[in-house]
């Protein structure tokens, strides 16, 4: 028989040996599917590291691809925190990125006649609206009338989507396109600058780590990132403590709707230029395994989203030259969530056999 | 006596990181008797008594069971060996019946028809050969919580329990109740049956026992025969020095009312429906302490949530100084309520945050604590909440570690300090228009001593004490009626969420109180439809 017993204190050691193992773990559980897939395990692992970050241009696209992630995974971690359960990010990015096509695109040609320091900020702006508005609709039916936020949330992305789909074959769809259900281009003097030359990684990169940063502060600094740990840690002692549990709520829910907002709007800015369907492969959902795998720290959720980004990238070369389907890479992600989560609870309890 | 020993625990060593819960306690058990634990809180005794039960794995040593050793780590195994626990808070499912409750984890998941008949009849005989009537049909929700109790020991019982262990069994009963427990005991050990009583109650563990034996920091320290010993010296052994109470001071001077409700009223709980305020009229005066008797469940919860701001009245007034009581904790605080919640762990702090912050957490928006009530002021807060350590002693393992680490009495200090020690002067709001840096003028405590050793209890009482002097009003709520005589200057007794007239305290019998808390005496002056 095996039991859990929970620790008086966690002891140095396994504070220590716990990521470690997590590592260890990981690496085992996907060997075993590579080896499945019949290619040799250390050629394999060599390649999806060199190409998640073997060279400048594997670090400029992990990084690209990085900072949808750091942005949705503070979304997640923004409201989880608080215990304010988004799993809508991914709606609330495509709500942002057309918010952000509507305000600063090209429409029959001609876009807003505003000067770029005035339209790039509504821009942003607009982007950041889009999500919060999206996510507060749930966050308050959850304070007001207990409906479960998780339901809610996961629904709308689907309601989001078939929304983006209609507009983006319908009013907002670029005449120029040649039928591709595409929006309307931003105008070019609102895309984002490239941070390296002659790579994709663009300033939306230093956008993502000064939110990170700025959440970061916001949770150790403020009385509004206490109320958001308390309420989220003990909402009864929260509400005893005077906290204002449902201002609270309603705050969280229009700060990780508008980061996972600008996870959109920053992705059309900075890479894509315009809305597809496409331009997310579940960016929204990812970002949940970020923000966990990073213990719900804002500064850890950088080093996540760049691990995972790694992973994502280099599984594309792993899987052109091994011969291993990329799928290996999103069995890493999830065996290294699962492994990272057992870890933290046995550095909180320790197994007994019997 | 070797022969008689139906229970042994042998050498029991048990140790979470460096703290040692139970340091080689060796205890035999007789049949036929009843055996006291008795310790503090934190001396060892659940733990010790978790281990026999096997939810915990000793460190070290053994445990017999009439002869035969007992298998570590395995509940089903000591429930097999004719071991039975009745816990403090009961383990019974509210919407099922008494039968359900009973039968519940007796049968084989796979075996296709239940044998309730059977099972019905066993039930009633044991019910019949200890003399514990029951109805096996009635629902959970129906029962007082003497008929909950009683059913948590037929339960047991119904097993084949042998050997049986109460976990503080009187905590929540009236003193008649408590009374018929007693007679249940003795005539389950007339049976044969032996039982650990577990209690850190001098009084009730003089009268229930034949043998004592106290468990002080994790170590057996004393066994003593009931009859050879004292109350004093059980006291002395529990603490290990001489703890003083606090004697019974009459107000000094009473002031004027602070807090008056006049026939206020709350709507009821979805789940508890006896937790509600019906026309409750009370005052508090200045410099007065007013204890509120009663036994849990009663309407005790809802006062005490009404007056701190997380709960609203439906009907009647609330006045606080005059004007009405704001709704809101926040509001309560900015105007001098210091409030003592019950549970201390679910509502009075937030146990993952750290300490400093749950010293500072009702005040954090004064500007003492917070510019523009927006940015923390750290090192103000910290200072402040180094000022009530050090005022209210409160011991840990630090300011920055997470309050949930606190034991139970430093955490009460921890509560107490931010309720009652104002903050100091701020240059930036020197009239402390928002937040007052006196001293409280109003203290609601609800249950402040449940489940704290002796010496916090002593120390907590004293705290109420200087504050009634330094002429605050108090509001002292308390299932323990020896908690109610000695702090109330004026005592009143709820029941059904009526509450009595508050009458001087030398003016109660505890025959009285015991009677108004079963509700046999009319709590209220009676009046036309005065029904329920």
């Amino acid at each position: 028989m095996m039991r859990l017993e929970r620790r008086h204190q966690s002891s140095r050691a396994a504070l220590v040996l716990a990521p470690i193992g997590a590592v260890a773990f990981t690496m085992a559980v996907s060997a075993l599917l590579v080896l499945w897939a019949g290619a040799p395990v250390g050629r394999t692992y060599a390649l999806l590291l060199q190409g998640g970050f073997g060279s400048v241009f594997a670090w400029s696209e992990t990084l690209t691809r990085a900072i949808p992630l750091i942005l949705t995974g503070l979304a997640a971690t923004v409201a989880f925190k608080a215990r304010l359960f988004n799993i809508g990010a991914e709606g609330q990015l495509f709500a942002g990125a057309l918010a952000a096509v509507a305000v600063g695109g090209m429409h029959g040609g001609s876009g807003f006649e505003l000067p770029p320091w005035l339209l790039f900020p509504l821009m942003m702006l607009a982007a950041a609206a889009a999500g919060a508005l999206l996510l507060l609709g749930p966050a308050l039916m959850k304070n007001r009338l207990g409906v479960d936020e998780v339901v809610t949330t996961l629904l709308i992305n689907f309601v989001v989507l078939l929304g983006v789909s209609a507009l983006l074959d319908g009013p907002m769809k670029d005449p120029s396109a040649m039928g591709w259900p595409q929006s309307v281009s931003l105008q070019s003097e609102l895309e984002l600058g490239k941070l390296v030359a002659q790579t994709r990684v663009h300033t939306g990169l230093v956008w993502a780590v000064s939110l990170a940063v700025m959440v970061w502060a916001i949770f150790k600094y403020t009385v509004l990132g206490f109320d958001i740990r308390a309420v989220g840690a003990n909402a009864r002692a929260a509400a005893f403590a005077g906290v204002p549990v449902t201002r609270t709520v309603v705050m969280v829910a229009l700060l990780s709707g508008a980061l996972a907002g600008l996870a959109g709007a920053i992705e059309v800015a900075g890479r894509t230029s315009y809305v597809t369907l496409d331009m997310s492969p579940g960016y929204g959902y990812t970002g949940i395994v970020i923000a966990m795998l990073a213990g719900l720290h804002p500064l850890g959720v950088i080093a996540a989203g760049v691990f995972v980004a790694g992973v994502l990238v280099g599984a594309d070369t792993m899987s052109r030259a091994a011969g291993v389907p990329t799928y290996i890479a999103d069995v890493i992600v999830a065996a290294s969530l699962v492994a990272v989560l057992v870890a933290t609870l046995l550095t909180q309890y320790r197994v007994r056999m019997k | 006596m070797s022969s008689t020993a139906v229970l042994r625990l042998h050498g029991i060593t048990k140790r979470f990181g460096t703290l040692v819960a139970n340091d080689a306690v060796s205890l035999d058990l007789h049949a036929g008797e009843v055996l006291a634990l008795l310790g503090e809180n934190g001396a060892g005794k659940s733990t010790l008594m978790s281990i026999l039960f096997g939810h915990y794995v000793a460190d070290e040593g053994s445990i017999e069971v009439f002869g035969a050793p007992l298998p570590a780590g395995n509940p089903k195994a000591a429930l097999a060996a004719g071991v039975g626990m009745v816990h403090q808070h009961f383990t019974l499912a509210d919407n099922l019946s008494v039968l359900d409750n009973v039968m519940m984890g007796t049968e084989p998941l796979w075996r296709p028809v239940s044998r309730r008949a059977a099972a019905r009849a066993k039930l009633l005989e044991v019910a019949q050969r200890f003399g514990l009537p029951v109805q096996p049909d009635a629902k959970i929700g129906s029962l007082s919580v003497g008929e909950r109790q009683r059913v948590e020991i037929l339960k047991a019982l119904y097993r084949g329990a042998r050997i049986l262990i109460l976990d503080e069994p009187t905590a929540v009963l009236t003193p008649q109740e408590s009374e018929a427990l007693f007679a249940t005991l003795a005539q389950m050990v007339a049976q044969g049956l032996s039982v650990i009583f577990i209690s850190h109650k001098l009084g009730e563990v003089l009268r229930v026992s034949q043998r004592i034996a106290v468990l002080r920091g994790g170590k057996l320290v004393a066994e003593a025969r009931t009859a050879e010993t004292t109350q004093a010296q059980l006291a002395l052994w529990m603490v290990g020095h001489e703890v003083e109470t606090p004697q019974r001071r009459p107000a000094r001077s009473v002031g004027d009312a602070v807090c008056v409700l006049d026939h206020v009223s709350t709507a009821s709980d979805k789940d508890q429906g006896q937790n509600r305020l019906r026309e409750v009229s009370l005052t508090l005066r200045a410099g007065e302490i007013t204890a509120i008797a009663g036994v849990s469940g009663n309407g005790q919860a809802a006062l005490a949530e009404l007056l701190c701001g997380t709960r609203r009245a439906t009907s009647g007034t609330a006045l606080l100084m005059g004007r009405a009581l704001p709704p809101s904790p926040a509001r309560l605080v900015q105007r001098g309520v210091a409030r003592i919640p019950e549970d201390r762990h679910a509502v009075g702090v937030v146990g993952d945050l750290p300490v400093w912050e749950n010293a500072v957490s009702e005040r954090l928006r004064s500007p003492v604590f917070s510019r523009w009530s927006w940015f923390v002021r750290r090192a103000a807060a910290r200072l402040h909440a180094r000022r009530i350590e050090k005022a209210f002693d409160v011991r840990g393992a630090g300011l920055m570690a997470p309050a949930r680490s606190l034991s139970g009495g430093n955490m009460q200090k921890l509560i107490l300090g931010r309720a009652l020690l104002a903050p100091e002067q701020d240059e930036e709001d020197p009239d402390n228009r928002k937040y007052p840096t006196r001293a409280p003028r109003l203290i609601v405590a609800h249950q402040p001593t449940w489940g704290l050793d002796i010496g916090a209890v002593a120390y907590v009482q004293q705290q109420l004490i200087a504050a009634r002097d330094a002429g605050a009003a108090v509001l002292v709520i308390s299932d323990d009626l020896d908690e109610v005589l000695a702090l109330g200057d004026r005592v009143a007794v709820m029941h059904g969420g009526h509450l009595g007239e508050a009458r001087p305290v030398a003016a109660w019998t505890r025959e009285a109180i015991g009677l108004a808390m079963a509700g046999a005496a009319a709590p209220q002056q009676p009046h036309a439809g005065a029904t329920p």
